[in-house]
């Protein structure tokens, strides 16, 4: 993994043995990026790229693409993300070229969340191909120099490839198997879900680690700060897949002031999660709180930042 | 089979509200099978019209016939007779049925009853499940005979998506999540390591996308 593929900031970084910390920008619901270059420009010395969001929760956005240009102009390194929800084979490879072509250099391929939940619940859903044959589709266009259908292409798109993980998915030997599919078809870092459950969390990384994924892939946990109890509550009541264990609930409804508990307690994670083996950074997901990310990277002690990022 | 569901009276109602002589048509096919289009239904809608138009003052007439399958031309034909002077047919049968008489009656006015809902089967009595996606290249062999292209929310050839919970689709707490019984059921023939195998892209030309679709048999062309 020391020989770099990409001109990837991100993978230079993993290369490099640094302990990766990502944060990720929400485009608006608006034809304006003014969030995403606020967010860049104060917080970009803080973490070494920043996930756009692709029409996250099956809500009309501003593109990850532009959105992801728009880092970029304002000096941040962005990691597109690419959904299978909306676009077909065509429309995603079209995609993927125009966005190299702008600059763009990191790719987080997933399925996407289901249209019913979004905004426009009765659209037709696309899904022609899967995030995992995503990943095998962007592989082969950088490292075949061809299209899916194997058409060739002069300039070929040299993305770093991204995929997700839920640990607490189940069963859980299924969820495994599916990691190391998805490192398989050529994922080179792992974003995982938000993790408040480390225990459960560090079950799933023995697993991993037995397998030897965690050598073939640069796994970073997720991580979301809490802002209040009741936001942990919603996402234990209403967030599929997630596992927030009650003692976490109990300290945040005891706390004097529960924005300073919930930063004390991603800071704990963070710090506890960094000492698991197999894990080379952190994805910090501060949801509608961008503003708290200097503080959390601050406080776990990721400050300063390699030069690699600059 | 093909499950369909009634549409409400009123719309069917609506559909032929500017006409004086309607005739309801069963199907004895698959909607007679999952109880929403066959010769039973066909007396019931057609006493329904007649009282739905007799309240909202549409002179007329409303008669009904039921054909041992609307698919098949063969059949169709037998209804020359009944159609004959019809203004308009509301046909009880899937959307193949509504096609196949609005095909051989150019003249007539020919409306659905029926939204036709899926390819599917009686999983209990009065329930019925989808289980088919009409694909045209089967999958079943690599799945455990569990369809991820119609039971999968998202038609999923690789595993679960990051939704998937205690079993459940991110769709609704009701969907079993089509890759988990594809794995127990993997697990239980002893063959779930088959699923490390990357699924390779789906040729959707198969399926409708590929436009609309004909089998020509020639060893059963006359």
């Amino acid at each position: 993994m020391s020989e770099c593929m990409t001109e990837s900031r991100l993978e230079k970084l993993f290369a490099a043995g640094e302990f990766v910390v990502t944060s990720e920008i929400g485009p608006l619901k608006s034809a304006s990026a003014h969030n995403i270059i606020k967010h860049t420009e104060e917080t970009k010395q803080y973490c070494h790229g920043f996930n756009l969001t692709d029409n996250q929760s099956a809500i009309v956005r501003l593109s990850s693409i532009a959105a992801a240009v728009h880092v970029l102009q304002h000096g941040g390194n962005p990691i597109m993300q690419m959904t299978c929800r909306d676009r077909n084979r065509l429309a995603m490879q079209s995609d993927l070229l125009g966005a190299y072509s702008l600059g763009v250099r990191n790719v987080l391929c997933l399925s996407g969340d289901h249209q019913s939940f979004g905004n426009h619940p009765t659209a037709k859903n696309v899904y022609d191909i899967d995030s995992i044959q995503l990943i095998a589709m962007v592989k082969k266009m950088r490292d075949e120099k061809k299209m899916l259908s194997g058409e060739e292409m002069k300039i070929e798109p040299r993305f770093y490839i991204g995929a997700v993980a839920n640990p607490f998915g189940d069963p859980i030997e299924l969820r495994v198997m599916r990691l190391a599919k998805k490192v398989r078809a050529g994922a080179q870092f792992i974003q995982t879900q938000a993790i408040f459950d480390v225990e459960k969390f560090s079950h799933w990384m023995e697993l991993v680690c037995a397998a030897g994924i965690d050598g073939q892939v640069n796994i970073m946990a997720g991580v979301l700060p809490i802002k209040s109890v009741r936001a942990l509550t919603y996402m234990k009541e209403n967030v599929a897949g997630m596992s927030i264990p009650d003692v976490l609930i109990e300290r945040m409804r005891n706390a004097e002031n529960q924005q300073a508990e919930g930063i004390a307690i991603t800071v704990e994670i963070i710090q506890q999660l960094r000492q698991i083996k197999g894990i080379k950074g952190v994805h910090i997901m501060p949801v509608a709180w961008e503003s708290v990310l200097p503080e959390i990277v601050s406080k776990a002690g990721l400050l300063p930042r390699e030069k690699a990022a600059e | 089979m093909i499950i369909a569901e009634q549409k409400p009276l009123a719309e069917i109602a609506e559909s032929v509200q500017d006409v004086a002589k309607v005739l309801v048509v069963g199907c004895g096919g698959c909607v007679t099978v999952c109880l929403s289009g066959g010769e039973n239904e066909a007396e019931v809608l057609a006493s329904a019209l007649r009282i739905k138009r007799g309240i909202d003052g549409i002179a007329g007439e409303v008669g009904q016939v039921t054909v041992e399958r609307q698919c098949d031309p063969e059949y169709v034909a037998k209804l020359d007779t009944a159609v004959d002077g019809i203004d308009a047919v509301v046909s009880l049968a899937c959307g193949v049925g509504v096609q196949f008489l609005a095909e051989r009656y150019s003249k007539t006015v020919v409306v659905p009853a029926q939204n036709t809902k899926f390819a599917g089967g009686t999983v209990e009595h009065g329930v019925w499940e989808e289980r088919c996606g009409l694909c045209g290249e089967c999958v079943l062999a690599a799945t455990g005979g569990i369809c991820p292209i119609i039971r999968c929310s998202k038609s999923l050839l690789n595993g679960p998506c990051g939704g998937s919970a205690q079993g459940y689709c991110e769709v609704g707490k009701d969907i079993p999540c089509a890759w988990v019984m594809i794995y127990e059921r993997l697990k239980k023939l002893g063959r779930e390591a088959s699923l490390c195998e990357i699924a390779a892209v789906k040729d959707w030309s198969k399926s409708r996308d590929g436009g609309p679709r004909k089998i020509v048999r020639e060893d059963l062309r006359l």
